[in-house]
């Protein structure tokens, strides 16, 4: 499990790695939580590049980030979704709250 | 149907064993030769119902789960994760997308992907005794043997 924080201006780009499931879901969403707590950005991008699992406890840290940045008016966009990835987001209709972007 | 192998393991209901449950029935999947989209599928399946045994059956508590998988005829797999946890009332309700009685960061499509994810999945529940879940899943045959 991994989560590499870079912050260019106001867009805040968490790079999650390894695999994404309720064991690793908390403490990824603690650290993405805290960079976005820390930098106010207008746009979050959470990209799953690095991603070789997710099940859906990965719908629900989108779904989580995607709550929290509401209250600001911050956007959330997703990138780097594996075929599987992807096939998962579209289940949970993610496209509606956020920009999707596969590999 | 006729069982070609079997393979059944208990586990301890603790959150670093999501990935250990998933992994080992990848592992025995394999010998089917499915594809790396089916044993992803099979992969997620697993995680969601070894996690509902965690999340929901067991809570705060810790408990066995037990996993049993099988080949069968015709490349199918049949996996059964049964607990002795604290059951689901209504299982309708249970099934439901984006339904969860726990809130916050789970999305409530734990039902919802294993059903989309493999051919079939029956539920059984009783209430203070636990649940069992069978799902299977037929392995497309990549090769033909007969040229």
């Amino acid at each position: 499990m991994s989560v590499k924080i870079n912050v260019t201006g106001e867009v805040v780009t968490a790079l999650l790695g390894g695999e994404l499931d309720h064991h690793t879901a908390n403490e990824m969403r603690r650290e993405i939580d805290s960079a976005v707590e820390l930098n106010m950005p207008t746009l979050l991008i959470l990209d799953f590049s690095d991603i070789s699992f997710m099940d859906s406890s990965g719908i629900g840290l989108v779904m989580g980030r995607y709550r929290n940045l509401m209250k600001s008016g911050a956007e959330l966009h997703i990138c780097g979704a594996s075929p599987q990835i992807y096939k998962m987001m579209k289940l949970a209709g993610i496209e509606k709250l956020a920009k999707l972007e596969g590999r | 149907m006729q069982v070609n192998n079997k393979f059944s393991m208990t586990l301890l209901s603790r959150s670093s064993n999501e990935s250990f449950a998933r992994s080992c029935i990848a592992a025995f999947a394999a010998q089917l030769d499915p594809t790396l989209e089916e044993i992803n599928d099979i992969k997620t399946a697993v995680s969601e119902a070894v996690t509902n045994c965690i999340v929901h059956a067991y809570r705060e508590e810790l408990g066995n789960i037990y996993i049993t998988a099988e080949l069968l005829e015709n490349n199918v797999i049949k996996i059964k994760i049964r607990d002795k946890g604290c059951g689901i009332e209504n299982i309708e309700k249970a099934m439901e997308p984006l339904y969860t009685s726990l809130g916050g960061e789970r999305a409530g499509l734990g039902f919802a992907v294993m059903q989309s994810f493999m051919d079939n999945i029956k539920v059984t529940s009783k209430v203070g005794k636990g649940t069992c879940i069978t799902m299977q899943k037929k392995i497309s045959r990549r090769f033909s043997f007969n040229g």
